[in-house]
C-alpha cells in the first residue's frame, strides 16, 4: 500500500488528503506542515484581527475530524527532501519516507530588496506567524503606511483601520486596482477608502525605509523624494512561491515548481498543487502561476484522482474571483481587464451615490459574452458560468440578468435601467424578462 | 487596543445608556417600594426605549454602511466578560422572581392591591385593560419595549440590508400589536369573561396550554361567545394548516424570525450574542434529541389531557394528570427552559437556545423544513473562500462553512432563516431563497470552475 506523504497543511495539501481518503478508505495519508498543527484558512487572518472570529474559528474541520478520517498531521518543517531516496528529512531530526510525494508548499510574501525591507516593525503578511507578528508590531502604535496596492495589501490597510491607527497606503500604479479594473470602479474605491480615512498616495513608489536609533522602523522614502515617518510598515507586493528549501535537488522550478497538465513533476512520483505551482505550458485560458484560494481547492481534488489511480488532467474553466474591499463586494466572471482590447464591447454602467457597479465585456463582432466585474451586488456564478460555456451572447445575458442575480431577497435592482442603457448605446430592443427557476436550474436536468 | 471613537458617538451613546440608566434606577426604586407618582411611570416608558434608541443610532452613527463586527470577541459584552455575567445573572434573577416568586416583584397576592414594580405599573395597565397589573402583564410590557428598542438599534446596524430592515420591522409590529396590545386590550374588554390566549400567532406546540381542559372550556364557554370560538378555530387551523403550508412556502423563519416573540427577542435584544452559539458536532446532536425529545413530551401531554377531556377524567393510568402531565412540563419546559434558561443565559449561551434546544414549534417546523419545504441557502458555486464568518455568526450553531465550501445547499430542521451568514459573507456565497423542490437537496455537488472533475464519466 502507498504512503502519501504531502507538504504544506494549506487549502490544497488538506483537499487532497480529504479526497484521497473519500476515495480510497486504506491509504496511508501524512500531512507535513510547520504553521500550525491543524488546517485554517488564511483568507479568515484579517477577521481575526480586527475581532470578527477567534482564531479558532477560522479552522475549517473540528479537532477530531483527522484522526476520524485517518489522516496522520505531521506538525514539522521539512528541511530538506531527498527525491532520490524518496524521503523527508525534518528539522526535528526525523526522516520520513514516502511513495508519493505532494507539494503544496504555499508562497510567501514578496520582497523587492528595498533598503531597510528586514528592519524591526516591517512584515508582510501570509502565516498565521505573520499575524501574531503584526499583534506585537502594532501595540501601542497611531500610524503605519502598506506598500502595494493588491488584494492582500487593503485587506491590511483595513485591519489597521479597524484600530483606528492612521494609515497611508502607498499605490504605485496611477490608479487602485490597475490591472483588475477599470478606472470608473478604482474612482469608487479610492473614494470608498477615503471615506474610512486612509491616505490613498498612487503613483507613489517605495524608495527607503528608514530606521530610529533602535533601528526599528520609522517612516519611508517614496520615489517622489516624500519622507512619510510612521511607526509599522507593511509590505504587501504579492506573494511568490515558497520552494527556497527545494533549490539544489533535482527537483525543476522557475518561479514555482514546474509541472505538467496531470500536476506531476519532473519526478513522476512527486506532485505540486496550489501557489507553489508554475505549470510548464498554461492551461487553456489561463495563466501559468494562479494564486488564489479555490485554484488551490481543485489542483487537490484533481491530484487526487491520479493519486488513487485515475489520472486527471488539471481543467480549470471560467475564470472567477470576489473580493471585498473595505464594505464593498467584488465579483469577476471570465476574463475582463482594465483596457478594453481590440475587437472587444463594454457596457459599464455605475450607481449615483451608491457603491454598484457593473461591467459587462462582449465580442464586438458575434456579440459573445466574455466577462463580468461587478461591485456591490452579488451574481449567481452556476448561471454565469453556464452563459460563458455555452457561448451565451450579450444580448441574451442582459435580458435574464435577474436570473443571475443573488442578492438577498427583498433587495432592489437596477436591471431595468441598465437594460435600457445597454439599449440606448448599442442601438438594442431587448427586454428585461423575469427570474425563471426552470432556466436557472437547467443543469440538473442535463 | 487602540479605540478611539469620534467625540458625538461617544457623547450619543453616553446619552443613551444615560437615559435607559435613569430608567432602570427608577424601575429599582419602584420595586423597593417607594412611593413613586404616575409620572414617574410615563417617564420609565419614554426614557428605556429612547435610551436603547439613542445608544443603537450612536454606535453606527458616521460610519459607512456594512458589517459592523469590530472587536466582537475583544469586548466584554459579546465574548462572555464580565458585564456578560453581570447581565446573564440579572436576568436570570428576574426570570426566577417572575415565574415563582412574583410576590417579591410586588404581586398582591389572591387580589390584595399589588405594590413594588408591579404595583408601579398599575396605572399603564388601568390605561391599557382597565384592570391592575400582574406579574406577566409587566413582563409583557418590559418585553415589548427591549425588542422595539433594541430592534430599531439593529436596523441602524444593519441598514443597507433590507432583507434584515425587513424582518426586523415585522418582529417589532408583531410584538407590539399582535402580542401586547391587541391581547390586552381584548383582555380589558371582556374582562367579565373567562381566560383563554389571545395572542394571534401563539400557536400550539409553542402555546402548550392550548388544549389543556382549563383553556378548551374557557374558549368555548357560552359566555365568550364568538370571540372564544374564533380563536379556538384558529388555534386549530394555525398548528394544522398555516404553520405547515408556511412553512413549506417559505421555510420556518416565516416564524422563527418574522413573528415570534422569543424569536423577536433573540434577534434584537439578543443580537450581540449570537456569536456564542455552540458549533460543534457534539452540540448538534444534543440538540436533535433535545428538540425533538420536547416535542414529544408535549405531543404526550397533550394526548393525555385530550384523554383526560374526553373521558372526562384527571387521571390517566391512576396518575393524577395536572401532577404528573401539566405540571411538570410547565414548570421544566414553559418556565425553566424557555425563560431562565432561554433568554438568562442569553450572554453566556447564545441568543438561540430555546429555539434550538428547545422549542416544540421549531421542532414541528423543523421537520418540514429539512424533508418537505422550498426553503433552501443556496451556495454560490466556488465562491467560498472557508473564513467561516458564516458559521461563526450562525445562531442557530449550524457549521454553514461546512456546506459553502463544498458547495452543497444548506438544507437544516433548525436554521430559523435570520439570514445572517448571507449578510456577513465577505464573498457573496449564500443567498436565502425558495425554489422547487426538486435539486434542492444535493448531497454530492460538484464544485463549480473544475471542468476536470465535473467532466468525469
Ligand atoms: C491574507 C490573505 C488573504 C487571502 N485572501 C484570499 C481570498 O480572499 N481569495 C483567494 O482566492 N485567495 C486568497 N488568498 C490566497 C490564498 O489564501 C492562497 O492562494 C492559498 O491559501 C494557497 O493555498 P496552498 O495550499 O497552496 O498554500 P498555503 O496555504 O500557503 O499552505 C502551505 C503550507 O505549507 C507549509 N510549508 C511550506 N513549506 C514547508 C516545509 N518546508 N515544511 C513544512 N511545512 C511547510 C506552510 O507553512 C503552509 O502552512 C489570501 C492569502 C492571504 C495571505
Ligand atoms: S462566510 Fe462566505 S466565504 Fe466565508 S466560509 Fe462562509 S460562505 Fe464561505
Ligand atoms: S444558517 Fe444562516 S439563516 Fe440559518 S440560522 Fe444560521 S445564520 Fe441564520
Amino acid at each position: 500500500m502507498d504512503k502519501i506523504v504531502i507538504i504544506g497543511n494549506g487549502v490544497s495539501g488538506v483537499t487532497t488528503a480529504r479526497h484521497v481518503r473519500k476515495r480510497d478508505p486504506n491509504a496511508e495519508i501524512v500531512i507535513v506542515g510547520s504553521e500550525t498543527k491543524y488546517f485554517f484558512a488564511r483568507t479568515a487572518l484579517m477577521y481575526v484581527f480586527m475581532g470578527h472570529m477567534k482564531f479558532e474559528h477560522t479552522k475549517p474541520y473540528e479537532d477530531s475530524f483527522w484522526e476520524k478520517n485517518r489522516i496522520e498531521l505531521c506538525f514539522a518543517h521539512v528541511n530538506e527532501v531527498d527525491f532520490e531516496n524518496k524521503s523527508l528529512h525534518l528539522e526535528n531530526g526525523k526522516t520520513i519516507h514516502y511513495d508519493k510525494l505532494v507539494l503544496g508548499v504555499g508562497s510567501k510574501p514578496r520582497k523587492f530588496g528595498w533598503k531597510g525591507e528586514d528592519l524591526p516593525g516591517v512584515q508582510g503578511l501570509y502565516s498565521c506567524q505573520d499575524l501574531m507578528q503584526l499583534e506585537e508590531n502594532t501595540a501601542g502604535i497611531k500610524s503605519a503606511v502598506v506598500v502595494g496596492g493588491g488584494l492582500i495589501g487593503v485587506e491590511l490597510v483595513e485591519m489597521l483601520r479597524s484600530r483606528n491607527i492612521e494609515v497611508t497606503f502607498l499605490i504605485r500604479e496611477p490608479y487602485f486596482m490597475a490591472g483588475l479594473v477599470g478606472s470608473g470602479e478604482s474612482e469608487m474605491l479610492m473614494d470608498h477608502m477615503e471615506e474610512h480615512e486612509v491616505n490613498v498616495k498612487v503613483n507613489s513608489s517605495l524608495q527607503e525605509i528608514t530606521s530610529d536609533n533602535n533601528g526599528r522602523a520609522n517612516g519611508v522614502i517614496t520615489e517622489n523624494g516624500e519622507h512619510i515617518p510612521c511607526q509599522m510598515v507593511g509590505l504587501t507586493i504579492g506573494v511568490t512561491p515558497n520552494i527556497s528549501f527545494l533549490e539544489n535537488t533535482s527537483l525543476e522550478m522557475n518561479q514555482g515548481i514546474l509541472v505538467d497538465p496531470f500536476l506531476q513533476t519532473n519526478h513522476s512520483d512527486v506532485f505540486a498543487i496550489g501557489d507553489c505551482v508554475e505549470f510548464r505550458t498554461a492551461p487553456p485560458g489561463r495563466r501559468k502561476i494562479e494564486q488564489v484560494w479555490y485554484t488551490g481547492r481543485m489542483m487537490g481534488e484533481t491530484v487526487a484522482e491520479t493519486l488513487t489511480g485515475t489520472p486527471r488532467k488539471y481543467l480549470p474553466g471560467q475564470w472567477f474571483n470576489s473580493a471585498k474591499f473595505f464594505d464593498i463586494e467584488y465579483q469577476t466572471y471570465g476574463s475582463v481587464s482594465d483596457q478594453l482590447p481590440e475587437g472587444q464591447h463594454e457596457f459599464f454602467w455605475k450607481h449615483s451615490n451608491e457603491n454598484k457597479s457593473f461591467r459587462l465585456v462582449f465580442d464586438s463582432s458575434d456579440n459573445r459574452f466574455i466577462g463580468l466585474n461587478v461591485f456591490g451586488m452579488r451574481m449567481r456564478h452556476e448561471v454565469i458560468d453556464r452563459w460563458l460555456n455555452e457561448n451565451a451572447s450579450a444580448d441574451y445575458c442582459m435580458e435574464h440578468l435577474n436570473d443571475a442575480w443573488f442578492d438577498p431577497e427583498l433587495y432592489r435592482n437596477d436591471f431595468q435601467e441598465f437594460v435600457t442603457k445597454y439599449n440606448q448605446e448599442f442601438n438594442k430592443d431587448i427586454h428585461l424578462k423575469s427570474k425563471s427557476w426552470s432556466r436557472i436550474l437547467e443543469r440538473i436536468k442535463v | 487596543m487602540n479605540t478611539a471613537e469620534p467625540k458625538y458617538r461617544i457623547t450619543g451613546k453616553s446619552i443613551g445608556l444615560g437615559l435607559t440608566a435613569i430608567a432602570l434606577v427608577v424601575l429599582l426604586l419602584a420595586a423597593f417600594n417607594l412611593d413613586l407618582p404616575s409620572i414617574a411611570l410615563i417617564l420609565v416608558l419614554v426614557t428605556l426605549p429612547l435610551g436603547m434608541i439613542v445608544f443603537g443610532y450612536s454606535s453606527y452613527l458616521g460610519l459607512p454602511i456594512g458589517i459592523k463586527n469590530d472587536g466582537v470577541w475583544t469586548r466584554s459584552l459579546s465574548n462572555r466578560g464580565l458585564s456578560a455575567w453581570i447581565i446573564g445573572v440579572g436576568l436570570t434573577t428576574f426570570y426566577v422572581l417572575l415565574y415563582w416568586f412574583p410576590e417579591i416583584l410586588g404581586q398582591g397576592a389572591d387580589g390584595a392591591k399589588n405594590y413594588g414594580l408591579i404595583g408601579f405599573f398599575d396605572p399603564l395597565s388601568y390605561a391599557i385593560k382597565g384592570s391592575p397589573a400582574s406579574q406577566w402583564f409587566v413582563y409583557g410590557t418590559l418585553y415589548s419595549i427591549a425588542i422595539l428598542g433594541l430592534g430599531i438599534k439593529f436596523i441602524f446596524k444593519y441598514r443597507h440590508n433590507r432583507y434584515q430592515f425587513w424582518r426586523t420591522v415585522s418582529v417589532i409590529i408583531a410584538q407590539l400589536v399582535l402580542a401586547y396590545f391587541i391581547p390586552e386590550i381584548l383582555e380589558g374588554m371582556n374582562q367579565d369573561k373567562p381566560y383563554f390566549a389571545k395572542d394571534l400567532k401563539y400557536f400550539f406546540p409553542l402555546n402548550y396550554y392550548f388544549f389543556e381542559d382549563w383553556h378548551l372550556n374557557n374558549m368555548m364557554a357560552s359566555e365568550s361567545g364568538t370571540l372564544g370560538m374564533f380563536y379556538f378555530l384558529w388555534g386549530l387551523v394555525g398548528f394544522l394548516v398555516v404553520t405547515p403550508f408556511l412553512t413549506y412556502f417559505v421555510g420556518k423563519r416565516w416564524y422563527c424570525s418574522w413573528v415570534c416573540g422569543c424569536g423577536g427577542l433573540a434577534e434584537t435584544a439578543g443580537d450581540s450574542f449570537r456569536q456564542l452559539s455552540d458549533k460543534s458536532l457534539r452540540s448538534w446532536k444534543l440538540e436533535r434529541w433535545l428538540i425533538h425529545g420536547v416535542l414529544a413530551y408535549i405531543l404526550i401531554v397533550t394526548g393525555v389531557v385530550l384523554y383526560g377531556y374526553f373521558a372526562n377524567s384527571y387521571n390517566f393510568m391512576g396518575l393524577d394528570i395536572y401532577t404528573y402531565f401539566r405540571k411538570p412540563y410547565a414548570f421544566v419546559i414553559g418556565a425553566a427552559f424557555s425563560g431562565v434558561i432561554g433568554v438568562g443565559f442569553y450572554p453566556l449561551l447564545g441568543n438561540r437556545v430555546w429555539c434550538r434546544f428547545g422549542c416544540p414549534m421549531a421542532a414541528y417546523m423543523g421537520i418540514f423544513q429539512r424533508f418537505k419545504s422550498r426553503f433552501r441557502i443556496t451556495t454560490n458555486g466556488g465562491q467560498c473562500i472557508s473564513c467561516g464568518n458564516c458559521s461563526t455568526y450562525c445562531e442557530q450553531g449550524i457549521d454553514v462553512r461546512w456546506y459553502a465550501q463544498r458547495g452543497q445547499n444548506v438544507i437544516r430542521a433548525s436554521c430559523v432563516g435570520c439570514g445572517i451568514c448571507s449578510a456577513v459573507c465577505p464573498r457573496g456565497v449564500l443567498k436565502l431563497e425558495n425554489g422547487p423542490e426538486e435539486g434542492r437537496i444535493n448531497e454530492n455537488p460538484i464544485i463549480i470552475g473544475n471542468d476536470g472533475i465535473r467532466l468525469k464519466n
